[in-house]
């Protein structure tokens, strides 16, 4: 195999999906490499799944910029690729009259950024749209431009759509080397044994992007790990709050919020803690606390009794706190690195920037005819069929598949059907699967579907029982077989 | 519809099957099991340890065993079970109840009854419900999951084993990993004492040496891709663990025993009300819950520490339920029933004047040398003294004759006579 490119992407967070899906629009040959078993398993599938409108950063910063512009990208986007999306609106709630000017501040900020439709609005209406809130709040900024969506398949959806228009993706290939030969072009050597070769590469590391950019002498920038601490909690509290609940933000993130998620569950979070080690993926007692006092105190509503998991993001924060994205002092070369939030917003803005740059330095891109915009969808969710009692529909789907009978995932509604479509679209570890499909997502937490989605594994792809892992080798979840020849089921 | 019968249970387990069959005795011939597992005996059939039937069958058998005989009860009725089926609701019909049924033979399926049991079990509480700090590697498994891959599948998840949580599955796995030659480092239990039968504590960790934490619990997992150690303190009188006295195990597996929740999303869709404590329907002495027509038994209703009683509790529920298709809703004063001392929870909330009921209930905390009294007004109902009491072990008594102008039955523990 000729492991020659045009650009390679390394990383497939959500940035490196975004400039993958980009540039499978030209006749080029594109690759990604990510060290992680799937797409979105760095910091992206740790996002709190905000679109945000725009108005929380500085004028004239790369984030504002791109946020703002890539947030009317959503509609079409969500078309064609058919993720979750649902534009609910964000509220920064005020408490104090301080707070009331911090508003002003950030509506002024909002204006400047072109960010359409916000109000200012006083304790009534605040309270009108969203009953659960604390009744001593005094006001709001609403921007109703804000969304909610689901991070991990909106990388996936990126990525397949990617994939579906010729890029190549290698997943497993953490890059431990980086070089620029005499003809000009690089090569990338992986842990693996991989050698790629391409004449351009895109940045797109995330928390390792300077360690990427340091093989070529780039070290004009560090990326400063800023962990977040999120808690999701059971669908039986309901719908606590239908848009994006904000408190006025802090020196370092855009505090902690109550924040409704594209599938039904609320989550409250981030915390935000700059960290010294880039995976320090551990939730505390502490973090859990203050999310929870924080979240309490604009839905008091909330308890940390209805947690069902929680987990660990980090922000790759860069020098100077913006975007870096443009071409380097190597040729060919292009960096997207420092992407926190609003990153997942920006992400389409970015991933057209980046193929500007790209275009300037001199990469032929020649638009590609057969390109398809919209992704193939290889499997019907029907968990919404279900919750609306639609069972006409349902009949129909089982009809055409009788696997879609078989209910693997009670918590979530998930069938054999939808476990089948997700292993065919390259997810074969237990949380590409569970971001792809939400099976053990539920309030059970894979207790009664892990085995059963571990036996359609490895009946699918061959995989034995004791290599099927959680996210990757040396995650195996049962490693160990008793002895050969006994039977499974 | 595409079939009516007279009784729907859900669920294959000892409940749904000791339900089913006593329907059958009392006259109810028209009967569906729904089991969504391959095959009738819910999670008895990965218990493969003894234990079981001591009550029930006067002799100890395994759990596929005491399941076995169930088994062949039902199939020597002719009762029906329609296995790989979900139920996914249950809606009102008239006078009947409507279920909709996911099969994985037949699709979907609308099924008609007069009366429906829930028997759906219950599920065990984990890491999340916990928030236990740290990242979330491999090898952090409820020990019923680790339970089923070892015993039915042939797969051990590690060798180096702590556990959180000394409820019975937690036991019994130490144990089982032990004998598969896994060794078991610890068992944490948050609670000053065991959270499970007192002969698991002996069979299952003392017979192995393997060491019981009281009053401790895990304040740390650690771990990349797969865990490998925790953090253990002690707590300290405000039940706050103490940092300073914490201890680190290397391990490379953490079982998860915390507690069984009845699951019971089937009975919310179909509007029945939970009681708070025991995570049940609230029912009456005859096991109808909020919804006439319906009802339940077994670890849906509350989490039970013997199959024994689960059978028995759902024999009576079956029983109960033949009466209701033949004669309809009990009429009679209901008299509510309420916990009193030393009682955490008591069942059912509420009986009817001039019939019998069977109270069921568990201490709040361990006891010595307590009676246990259940009294309508100053007149006694039942008294029985116990010499040991146990959070870990339910106490089931059975009450007549009750004043027909009670206001309340009152359940506490008393005691009063130390001699």
């Amino acid at each position: 195999m000729n492991h020659k490119y045009d650009v390679i992407v390394i990383g497939a967070g959500v940035v490196g999906a975004a400039v993958a899906r980009s540039l499978s629009r030209y006749k080029l040959r594109v690759a990604v490499v990510e060290k992680e078993a799937d797409v979105s398993f760095g910091t992206s599938k740790a996002n709190s799944g905000i679109i945000h409108a725009g108005f929380h950063d500085e004028p004239g910063s790369l984030k504002a910029k791109l946020a703002v512009a890539a947030n009317r990208e959503f509609d079409r986007l969500c078309e064609e690729l058919e993720f979750p999306f649902e534009r609910r609106g964000e509220l920064m709630l005020a408490f104090t009259e301080e707070d009331v000017r911090i508003l002003q501040f950030y509506f002024a900020w909002g204006k400047k950024n072109n960010v359409p439709y916000m109000e200012l609005i006083g304790r009534e209406r605040t309270l009108e749209m969203e009953p659960n809130i604390n009744p001593d709040v005094m006001g709001a900024l609403y921007a109703p431009t804000a969304g909610i969506i689901c991070p991990y398949e909106y990388c996936f959806a990126l990525m397949g759509n990617a994939l579906e228009n010729g890029v190549e993706l290698f997943l497993n290939e953490k890059v431990i080397w980086l070089g620029k030969k005499e003809n000009g072009e690089f090569e990338i050597d992986t842990e693996n044994g991989l050698k790629l070769n391409s004449t351009y590469v895109v940045n797109a590391a995330g928390l390792y992007a300077d360690d990427i950019a340091g093989y070529l002498g780039i070290t004009d920038f560090k990326i400063l790990p800023r962990k977040g601490e999120e808690y999701l909690l059971d669908r039986r509290v309901g719908n606590l709050v239908r848009s994006v609940i904000f408190p006025v933000p802090t020196k370092t993130s855009k505090g902690m919020l109550v924040i409704p998620t594209v599938d039904g569950p609320v989550m409250v979070g981030p915390t935000a803690l700059d960290i010294e080690a880039k995976d320090d993926y551990a939730t505390t007692r502490d973090g859990l606390k203050n999310v929870f006092m924080h979240a309490q105190k604009m839905v008091p509503s909330i308890r940390s009794s209805d947690i069902i998991t929680s987990f660990v993001g980090i922000r790759p924060v860069a020098t100077g706190n913006d975007f870096i994205v443009g071409a380097t002092k190597v040729k060919g070369f292009i960096n997207a690195a420092g992407i926190q939030s609003p990153g997942l917003t920006a992400s389409p803005a970015i991933a057209e920037m980046v193929s500007s740059v790209l275009l300037k330095e001199g990469l032929r891109m020649e638009v590609k005819p057969e390109f398809n915009p919209h992704k193939r969808m290889s499997f019907t969710r029907v968990r919404h069929l279900l919750e609306e009692r639609n069972f006409g529909k349902f009949r129909e789907i089982i009809a055409g598949n009788k696997n879609y009978s078989k209910l693997v995932c009670r918590c979530e509604n998930v069938t054999e059907a939808e476990i089948i479509g997700a292993i065919h679209r390259g997810h074969t570890t237990l949380d590409g699967i569970k971001f792809a499909t939400r099976a053990g997502t539920g309030r059970c937490q894979g207790g009664f579907c892990t085995s059963r989605v571990m036996e359609i594994i490895h009946r699918e792809t061959g995989m034995p029982i004791e290599q099927i892992s959680k996210k990757g080798k040396g995650s195996e979840i049962f490693p160990i077989p008793l002895r050969k020849g006994v039977s499974r089921g | 519809m595409d079939k009516t019968v007279e009784a729907l249970v859900i669920g294959s387990g000892p409940a749904g099957m000791a339900a089913a069959l006593a329907l059958k005795e009392n006259g109810i011939n028209e009967i569906l099991i729904v089991e969504r597992e391959d095959a009738p005996g819910g999670i008895l059939l990965q218990c493969i340890h003894n234990g079981f039937g001591l009550h029930r069958f006067n002799e100890e058998l395994t759990g596929p065993e005491y399941a076995e005989r169930y088994i062949n009860l039902v199939k020597d009725k002719k009762i029906e079970i329609l296995s790989g089926t979900c139920a996914l609701d249950i809606v009102d019909d008239g006078d009947s109840k409507k279920a909709i049924l996911l099969s994985e033979e037949k699709g979907l399926l609308e099924v008609s009854a007069k009366v429906v049991i829930l028997a759906m079990g219950c599920r065990e509480r984990n890491r999340g419900n916990i928030a236990i700090p740290g990242t979330r590697p491999a090898g952090i498994m409820t020990a019923g999951l680790a339970q089923k891959m070892v015993n039915k599948s042939g797969y051990i998840p590690g060798r180096e084993i702590v556990i959180l949580g000394s409820g019975d599955i937690g036991l019994i796995m130490a144990r089982r990993l032990t004998l598969e030659g896994a060794r078991v480092k610890a068992v944490v239990e948050i609670q000053s004492y065991p959270g499970g039968l007192n002969r698991n504590i002996v069979q299952c960790l003392n017979d192995f040496h393997i060491p019981l934490y009281l009053s401790h619990t895990i304040t740390k997992i650690s771990g990349d891709r797969r865990i490998s150690s925790v953090e253990i303190a002690p707590l300290g009188e405000s039940r706050e663990p103490q940092n300073e006295k914490s201890f680190t195990l290397a391990c490379d597996t953490l079982l998860l025993s915390v507690g069984l929740i009845p699951e019971n999303e089937l009975s919310l869709k179909a509007g029945v009300i939970l009681d708070k404590v025991t995570g049940g329907p609230v029912v009456d002495s005859n096991l109808m819950t909020s919804v006439p027509g319906i009802f339940a038994c077994g670890n849906v209703l509350q989490v039970h520490d013997l199959v024994d009683w689960v059978s028995e509790e759902s024999a009576y529920c079956g029983k109960a339920a033949a009466s209701y298709v033949r004669n309809g809703l009990l009429k009679g004063r209901e008299i509510p029933v309420k916990p009193g001392n030393m009682v955490r929870y008591t069942l059912p909330a509420k009986v009817i004047a001039g019939t019998e009921a069977v109270i069921s209930l568990r201490p709040m905390a361990p006891a010595q040398n307590m009676s246990i009294i259940a009294k309508a007004g100053e007149k006694i109902l039942y008294k029985k003294k116990e010499k040991k009491i146990f959070p870990s072990i339910m106490l089931r008594f059975p009450v007549k004759d009750m004043p027909e102008d009670a206001g309340c039955i009152e359940v506490f523990f008393s005691a009063e006579d130390k001699k």
